[in-house]
């Protein structure tokens, strides 16, 4: 029971992780259909700008300000990042099929991880402390580091704001609307073209927060970091239903608690494989997710 | 009766044909010009490779090219294909080659190939069957999961190695059926990747002007109108697949028996995604693009290691600098390509045209003849 319950706390840790990264798959879904590829390697570039700014700070004392600083300023840099993927690579793909958007998307995510090989270097490199790590005993067996409570309670923190700025605003209403039929809305006269940026910008910034929380957490950072981290995000969207932010949530938290259930008690080496026959299943099962609702097509 | 011996002739004619290419660049080599090799070992195998990646697109393109599917895990189809086929001559050659002789080595290979690309058919029967409830990118998803799940489960089995890779496999048997002083005939390595690199464009063009390959394109150009029209499209995607991944692993088999050995990382994602940029760049639905792809990009890296070393006089030194960075680069200038090539021509270079002989050699008739073909052919 209690190894149960170390489990499940490392779950909701590394769910929390995925859960961010989701949200930003679904919106870009939600408002262009489209699987942005390069969405986990946004994730690594924001990893990457936190360590460098970092050293260009000489932060050498753990304290919560050094993590603020670290994490708002790649999550500035991740949206900026995020906006430029869509004006420069996206948007001119945007007037032909789905499938060309797929295949630049798969571009994007290549050249991003290979420049970064290139610009920081293909050898793992060591996050700094910005967190001094304490674990705190529940019981005698279960304990849990400070680190994996500010991992879930920064997760929850930015998903309230997101659902402020998606259902309390004038902008979200705007993105829902765009998610809901993207000519109707221009029609109506919203600029579609901002909101899609600016749902890539928020989409992102998640994407960058969740790489410092991961890299506060696992301490090792690469340039490929994003490649499997980000399909199994991916894998947690599509299990909660593709476009519904609820759903990614969920689907992050369950994925990031059944894998290490599959790593505790049957095989870690079996994890990932695990990951992806949740995928298949579900899209086999039930296309449209847990919480997705299931679109006719139109002939 | 007639189709049988029209097979046969057109094997024998392969066969024939890459024989005396591999020993006219096998004598080549020791031959210089001007000091330098004409051609060295390394380039050979480059041209290997470049045999292999031409079934691999051209299969490719048998699924996304003409059926319009989007399949992301063609290297997981090619894994098995060389894995399944290496542990099978691996098994049945035991002592050593003096022994055989030459017709029992040769009926091992082509078994082993045989039943790597029917286990690879299998996967692509299984593959294929998510394909009758999924389009677009979430078949392109589920085929990069398929792909990821074989990779890591080839890794999690210790009899071919795990993850360190399968090591120790035979290679393709050097046979000699000319040797003289300048020049020498041989069979080799080679030969079995072109002989199969033609058939699979022979078997893959078959099937395009064949009234299953009409079904095929039908389905790519509307899916719902083609079964409207009677095509039963759950039937002819899962061929597709299936067909598809026998090619595929045939040419793992290959790829397997060239080097000798299998790293399972090799066949990851990054590897399907190599595949699909030669269809994309050369024209989706074009087996010459196919053609021209697979050899353009795998030659790529080769063509930048010369540009490496480029050197001359007239250059300033940050560009012969910015030069020797070129091989390290080959990953970007590969996902730049297909970035720009969706960007400006998301239909690729060559788009859907075809090269054809006949065609080809029409145009150097006169007018007159060409005219008088013309209108003998019309009923």
């Amino acid at each position: 029971m209690e190894l149960f319950l170390q489990q499940l706390i490392n779950g909701i840790v590394q769910g929390s992780i995925y859960a961010l990264i989701a949200l930003g798959y679904t919106m870009v879904y939600g408002v262009l259909r489209l699987i942005n590829f390069a969405h986990g390697d946004v994730f690594m570039v924001g990893a990457f700008v936190g360590f460098y700014v970092a050293a260009a700070f000489k932060i050498s004392e753990p304290s919560l300000g050094a993590l603020f600083l670290v994490m708002t300023s790649a999550m500035f840099a991740a949206a900026i990042l995020g906006i430029l993927i869509e004006r420069f690579a996206y948007r001119p793909v945007r007037k032909f099929s789905r499938l060309t958007s797929l295949i630049t998307a798969i571009g994007v995510s290549l050249l991003l991880e290979y420049l970064a090989q290139f610009f920081f270097g293909a050898t793992p490199k060591s996050f700094p402390t910005v967190l001094e790590i304490k674990n705190i005993n529940i019981t005698s067996n279960v304990t849990i580091s400070n680190d994996s409570i500010l991992i879930v309670v920064v997760s929850i923190l930015l998903m309230l704001m997101l659902n402020v700025i998606v259902f309390k605003t004038k902008l979200g209403k705007a993105m829902r609307a765009v998610s809901f039929n993207l000519d109707v809305a221009k029609l109506m006269g919203i600029n579609t073209d901002f909101v899609i940026s600016f749902t890539f910008a928020l989409g992102s910034a998640l994407a960058a927060a969740a790489g410092i929380l991961y890299s506060v957490h696992f301490t090792k950072i690469d340039p490929l970091m994003g490649l499997l981290t980000g399909l199994k995000a991916f894998v947690a969207a599509v299990l909660g239903g593709i476009g519904n932010i609820t759903g990614a949530v969920l689907g992050g938290l369950l994925l990031g608690i059944a894998e290490i259930m599959v790593s505790a008690y049957i095989s870690s080496s079996y994890k990932d494989v695990f990951a992806f026959m949740i995928l298949i299943l579900v899209l086999i099962v039930k296309p449209a997710g847990l919480l997705g609702s299931a679109a006719q097509e139109k002939v | 009766m007639a189709t049988l011996l029209r097979i046969l002739g057109w094997l024998g004619a392969s066969i024939l044909i890459v024989t005396i290419l591999e020993s006219i660049l096998k004598t080549l080599k020791n031959y210089q010009i001007m000091g330098s090799d004409i051609i060295t070992d390394y380039g050979l195998n480059i041209i290997c490779l470049m045999g292999i990646s031409i079934s691999l697109a051209v299969s490719l393109q048998l699924i996304n090219g003409y059926t319009g599917q989007f399949s992301l895990g063609h290297a997981g189809f090619m894994a098995i294909g060389g894995y399944v086929s290496a542990f099978t001559t691996k098994s049945l050659l035991t002592g050593s080659g003096d022994e055989r002789g030459f017709i029992s080595t040769l009926i091992i290979y082509v078994i082993a190939l045989s039943i790597g690309a029917f286990a690879s058919a299998m996967a692509g029967l299984l593959v294929g069957i998510p394909s009758l409830r999924l389009k677009g990118d979430y078949l392109a998803i589920v085929t990069l999961g398929f792909g990821e799940i074989i990779r890591l489960v080839i890794e999690n089995i210790e009899t071919v190695g795990g993850p360190r890779g399968y090591i120790g496999i035979p290679k393709f048997p050097n046979w000699q059926w000319l040797s003289t002083s300048a020049f020498s005939g041989t069979f080799s390595s080679m030969s079995w990747i072109f002989l199969f690199a033609i058939l699979t464009v022979i078997v893959v063009h078959n099937i395009v002007k064949s009234s299953f390959g009409r079904s095929l394109i039908a389905i790519r150009e509307n899916e719902i109108a083609a079964e409207a029209m009677g095509i039963d499209t759950a039937f002819y995607k899962v061929a597709a697949f299936t067909i598809s991944a026998a090619l595929a692993g045939f040419a793992g088999g290959l790829y397997a028996h060239l080097y000798g050995q299998l790293v399972p990382t090799t066949f990851n994602f990054v590897r399907s995604v190599e595949i699909i940029i030669m269809i994309v760049f050369g024209g989706m639905g074009s087996i010459t693009g196919a053609i021209l792809g697979a050899i353009v990009l795998t030659g790529l890296p080769e063509w930048l290691r010369l540009m490496a070393g480029l050197k001359a006089d007239w250059m300033p030194g940050w560009m012969i600098k910015t030069f020797t960075y070129l091989p390290e680069l080959r990953m970007i200038i590969y996902s730049s390509l297909l970035i720009i090539t969706m960007l400006v021509r998301p239909q690729g270079i060559l788009g859907q045209y075809e090269f054809s002989l006949t065609r080809f050699l029409n145009r150097f008739k006169t007018k007159t003849e060409s005219k008088a073909n013309s209108e003998e052919k019309k009923p």
